[in-house]
Parts: C-alpha cells; sequence; structure tokens
C-alpha cells in the first residue's frame, strides 16, 4: 500500500512543470514511497535527545563583509544562455494557457 | 458597492507587507553592486546566476541592517535561525529557489504605532524576515506586458540577490472605516522609520520600498474573517490607501451579491484605482520550504543585539514629539506639516535661524501652495531652507512685508536667484523713508476724500480702503501698519 498518492505526485510534478503519462505517475508513486520510507528510517535512530539538524558543520555566524566584487560583462554572463535578448535572458513563455 | 455601504454591512480586516531593499553596497550573498538602473546584466556573477559550484555567503551588514529594523519596531530578535529556501518556478530567479526565511525569522512579535485622524493605532508586527530580491522580468508579445498572453519573456538578474527585508502585520482588526488610511499611515512611518535608520532609500517610485495588501471583510457583527485577497503592484503611498479602498468596495460587491471571494493574488491599476485578478495564490506547502543547506545558521550574539539597540536613532515619532514641543505647535499642525512632509524642511529652516512659527508659516502657506499649483512636493521646490530662513529675517527686520516677501519667494521659485539678490534685481524694499510714504499718503487721501471724511468722522473701519490705495500707489512696498499708522496720524484720529 503506497503512502505517496498519484495525485500528491501530479502535484509535485506540476509544481516541478513535469509532463508525467499516467503509468508515471504510479511509477513514481513507488519510487517515491520508497525513498520516503528509507529516509523515514532515520527516524527509528533519532532519540529525542538528538535535535534535529540540517548542517553537517557544527557552526554559525559565518558572514561575509559588505564589500563590492567585480561581476561579470555581460557577455560573459549570457554566453551560457540558451537565447538571449537585449542583454537580457529570453525565457519560454512562462504561463500556459489555463494558468 | 459605494464604500459608505460597503462599510454599514462589513467590516475589514487588514493585513499588510512590506517589501524593503537594503541600501547594502553589494548584494546579499554575493560581491555584486546594488547600483539602480544599471544596464542589464552587468551587476551579475556565478553566484546570483546560480552557476553550478557557486555557493552564497550571506552579508553581514544586511543581517545587521534586518536586526536593526527588528529592533525599532519593537521585535524580539532571534537568539538563533536558518534560511530556508522557497522552490518555485519563475525564471525571475535563475536557481529555480528563492532563498528566503520560513519559520525561523530573525525578528518576530513586534509594533509600530501610527496616527490617524487623531488617533493612536497600533499595528503589530508579525515578522521581520530577510531574503533576496528577484530578477525584472519584460514580457514580450501579448496585448498587456503581462505575464498572461505574453509569447516569451526576457530576465535582467542585476536585481536578483538584492537584500530585502520582508515586514509582515499580524491581521489589523478594528480600522473600520479608516482602513485605507490606516494602511497609508502604516506605510508613510514605516518609511520614516527605514529612512531615519539609514538602512534603504525606500523609494516606492524606484521599487526599494513595496507593499502588498491584503484584504478580508466580514460581516457586521461576525467575528469570523472572510477570504482575503493580496493586491500587488501598489506603488505608491496613494496607491496603498486607493488599493485597499478599492478592494473593500468590491469584495463588499461580490459579497452582497451572494458570490464568494476567492483567495487570490490582484493587481493593482494606477490609472483606474482597481484591482484585476492574478494567479490563484499557491499555499505555503507548494513552496517546499526546506532549511537552506548552502548557508549556516545565524545566531545574533545577544550582547551584539543589545549594543545594536542603545544605538538606535531617535525614531520618527519620538522626533515628531521632541520637534512638538520645541516648536510649541498643536496636533493639528503638527499632522498638517507630518502630512506635507513639511517636518524635514521646517527643521533645517529653524536650524537656519528662523523661528519655528515663521518657517511654519512659510513653509505650510505660500510654498504649500506653490507646490500644490504646480503638483509638486515641498521637498523638490527648487528653494532651500536656508532661503526660507532668510526671507523670514529680512521680514523680522522690517525690510520686508508679507506681500513682498511673497515676491521674493516666487522670485528664488522661478530661478532669479537668492533672497538677497531677488530684492535687489526687483527692487523689493519696504519703503522706510517716511518723507516718501507720506507723500503716497498725501496723494491717497486727495484721491479718496470720501473715505477720508468717513474716517475722520469716526467710522476708523474705513481705513483699510486707505491703507490699500497706499500699498497698491507704492506697489505693495509701503509697511502697511506703518502707513495705518501714519494715515489716522493725518487725519487727526485716535487709532
Amino acid at each position: 500500500m503506497s503512502a505517496i498518492t498519484r495525485d500528491e505526485v501530479a502535484h509535485l510534478a506540476r509544481l516541478s512543470r513535469l509532463a508525467l503519462a499516467d503509468d508515471e505517475l504510479d511509477h513514481f508513486a513507488a519510487q517515491l514511497d520508497q525513498i520516503v520510507g528509507a529516509v523515514a528510517r532515520v527516524s527509528e535512530v533519532a532519540a529525542g535527545d538528538i535535535p534535529p539538524s540540517s548542517h553537517a558543520l557544527p557552526l554559525t555566524n559565518v558572514f561575509r563583509p559588505d564589500a563590492v566584487r567585480p561581476s561579470l560583462t555581460p557577455e560573459g554572463a549570457l554566453s551560457g544562455a540558451p537565447a538571449v535578448e537585449d542583454d537580457r535572458f529570453r525565457v519560454p513563455r512562462i504561463l500556459g494557457e489555463e494558468e | 458597492m459605494p464604500y459608505d455601504e460597503a462599510l454599514e454591512r462589513f467590516e475589514p480586516v487588514l493585513g499588510l507587507e512590506t517589501h524593503v531593499e537594503l541600501g547594502t553596497a553589494s548584494k546579499m550573498f554575493c560581491g555584486c553592486p546594488t547600483a539602480f538602473g544599471a544596464p542589464p546584466n552587468t551587476q551579475v556573477c556565478p553566484v546570483c546566476l546560480a552557476l553550478p559550484g557557486s555557493l552564497p555567503t550571506a552579508n553581514e551588514q544586511a543581517i545587521e541592517s534586518t536586526i536593526r529594523i527588528g529592533l525599532a519596531l519593537n521585535c524580539t530578535i532571534a537568539t538563533w535561525c536558518r534560511f530556508a529556501r522557497k522552490n518555485y518556478f519563475y525564471p525571475d530567479m535563475p536557481k529555480n529557489y528563492q532563498i528566503s526565511q520560513y519559520d525561523e525569522p530573525l525578528c518576530v512579535n513586534g509594533y509600530l504605532d501610527v496616527e490617524v485622524d487623531g488617533r493612536t493605532v497600533r499595528v503589530e508586527i508579525e515578522r521581520v524576515h530577510l531574503e533576496e530580491d528577484t530578477g525584472k522580468s519584460t514580457h514580450v508579445g501579448g496585448a498587456t506586458g503581462r505575464i498572461h498572453g505574453a509569447d516569451y519573456s526576457i530576465v535582467d538578474y542585476n536585481r536578483a540577490g538584492i537584500p530585502l527585508v520582508e515586514i509582515v502585520t499580524k491581521p489589523i482588526e478594528g480600522t473600520d472605516r479608516l482602513a485605507p488610511e490606516v494602511a497609508r499611515a502604516y506605510v508613510t512611518e514605516l518609511r520614516e522609520v527605514m529612512r531615519s535608520l539609514g538602512v534603504s532609500d525606500v523609494r516606492m517610485e524606484q521599487g526599494s520600498l513595496r507593499c502588498d495588501v491584503n484584504v478580508s471583510l466580514m460581516p457586521r457583527g461576525s467575528s469570523e474573517w472572510g477570504t482575503r485577497t493580496e493586491t500587488k503592484n501598489v506603488n505608491s503611498l496613494r496607491s496603498v490607501e486607493r488599493a485597499v479602498r478599492g478592494e473593500i468596495e468590491r469584495q463588499a460587491a461580490v459579497l452582497a451579491g451572494g458570490g464568494r471571494i476567492v483567495q487570490e493574488t490582484r493587481h493593482f491599476h494606477e490609472d483606474t484605482g482597481q484591482t484585476t485578478s492574478g494567479r490563484s495564490k499557491e499555499e505555503a506547502q507548494d513552496y517546499r520550504y526546506f532549511p537552506e543547506p548552502d548557508l549556516l545558521p545565524i545566531a545574533p550574539d545577544p550582547a551584539w543585539v543589545e549594543s545594536l539597540k542603545a544605538a538606535l536613532p531617535e525614531l520618527p515619532s519620538a522626533r515628531r514629539r521632541r520637534l512638538q514641543d520645541e516648536w510649541g505647535v498643536s496636533d493639528l499642525d503638527m499632522a498638517a506639516m507630518h502630512n506635507a512632509d513639511a517636518i524635514d524642511l521646517v527643521e533645517a529652516t529653524v536650524a537656519a535661524g528662523a523661528p519655528a512659527a515663521d518657517a511654519r508659516k512659510w513653509w505650510m502657506g505660500e510654498l504649500a501652495r506653490r507646490a500644490n499649483e504646480s503638483a509638486t512636493t515641498l521637498a523638490d521646490l527648487p528653494i532651500t531652507p536656508a532661503q526660507v530662513a532668510r526671507v523670514t529675517e529680512l521680514v523680522a527686520s522690517g525690510a520686508l512685508n508679507d506681500k513682498l516677501a511673497r515676491q521674493v519667494l516666487e522670485g528664488v521659485l522661478a530661478g532669479e536667484g537668492g533672497p538677497d539678490e531677488v530684492v535687489d534685481k526687483r527692487g523689493l524694499q519696504v519703503v522706510s523713508d517716511e518723507g516718501e510714504l507720506m507723500s503716497i499718503i498725501d496723494q491717497v487721501l486727495a484721491d479718496n476724500a470720501d473715505a477720508a471724511e468717513k474716517v475722520r468722522g469716526g467710522k476708523i473701519a474705513a481705513v483699510g480702503a486707505l491703507v490699500g490705495g497706499v500699498m497698491k500707489a507704492s506697489r505693495g512696498k509701503a509697511d502697511a501698519g506703518r502707513a495705518r499708522e501714519l494715515i489716522l496720524e493725518r487725519l487727526g484720529v485716535q487709532g
């Protein structure tokens, strides 16, 4: 019994702008379920006295001073762009018809 | 639905989200400069373009400014907090996420008192958090220039990564029909707080201060909030007020017609004062927030926070109270100066040597009228506080009367030079030579024998016409008070 539903996969796919076919929804639901299950095993070993952590390093307050450093040239910045117009990154239509 | 009717049936609940671009020299997570108006994509680097292998590092000044904002807004400063990734799919961020803060903002639970219509309204602040601004998209094709219907978009990432502070109020209830004014007063006061802290240039027209307005309505007698909408694109203080008002009217009409309000983002239109529907709002969970792994937690040292608190400047409300005391003006006059953005100017004029009453009189009288006529602001008039102070000095010394002083101000505004220059060039001097004044008076008495006779007969009020005649004959250069005395003396009447 899958805890991750087809609907949840479809929702995630929409948020990620991925077009998934019906059979792929089932396929990924099962896979994601396994992944979530694997990660959930961490909670079995994490006792109440172990705080949740998000970072591997026990550091805080790593800052940089507010100093300007050279930027790229526009040519350099845009050199990897698939499409350029007026020194700007050109991107495909953002919203589809239905949005 | 007309505003009055809407307010009879419903009570508005407000919420304001204000974004302030910090005035740091460099961006939030990289060393790119932050200047406004630079050519596209000239202030970008591998970090703010999210090129593979680049890593962000937080700007210490931005952290400090955010904490100072929190302190000025009476917030509690977190002892430990993290940045979070806000994932979404617009290309205004090249990373496909924005670094923001989610459930661990730097500052929480504050308030800002604002004055509206003679009463103080406490606006409670839920949170102040730090994030990065997005790039600027231009939508090409389609009829409206908006994202809807566009063929494609082009993006400039100069703004992407500029430190952005978001200040979120708690729901503001009980404002009743003053909701639009409270919203405006709040944003105005917030802007002044930012200015006094020196953390941002807070220019709404350049987008360094932006406001999203949340409005919902509940039927009178109910205590259950309605569905809210969030109006964006509100780019001036006046628009804040109009957007709240327009949205109250629109929602009231929908609800009264049996409809329901959809939770959505709406766009404000400057030209009509109306809002139109934007995209339906994502749920918070759709952003899939999670702690930003590339940035380490922030744990402000309490001693540092204390020292920042101790070093806060005098805040605008305290300054206004102090100046009102010093100047001895009424609440009403002070509020009028505040609304006209005249306080700084009056203060500078007083600092340049003018008595407060005179400084206020000229800025709030003649100069306000001139600003109004030319549809500009007092601060943008081409006259300095020092020049206004000089005019008050010339009046106080008797060299000018009020009428001549107005002409001097007119000359200064017309670019004819400073007050003394205008006095010289236009020959504006009160006639101080009594002989000259007497000959003018004798002429006026001769020309107005009827009026002179009335005054002789005891109708003192008739002297006004004679003084007017003297002022006219001298082209405004006579001292009206002295002229009156001399006329009465000449006619042998006790004033």
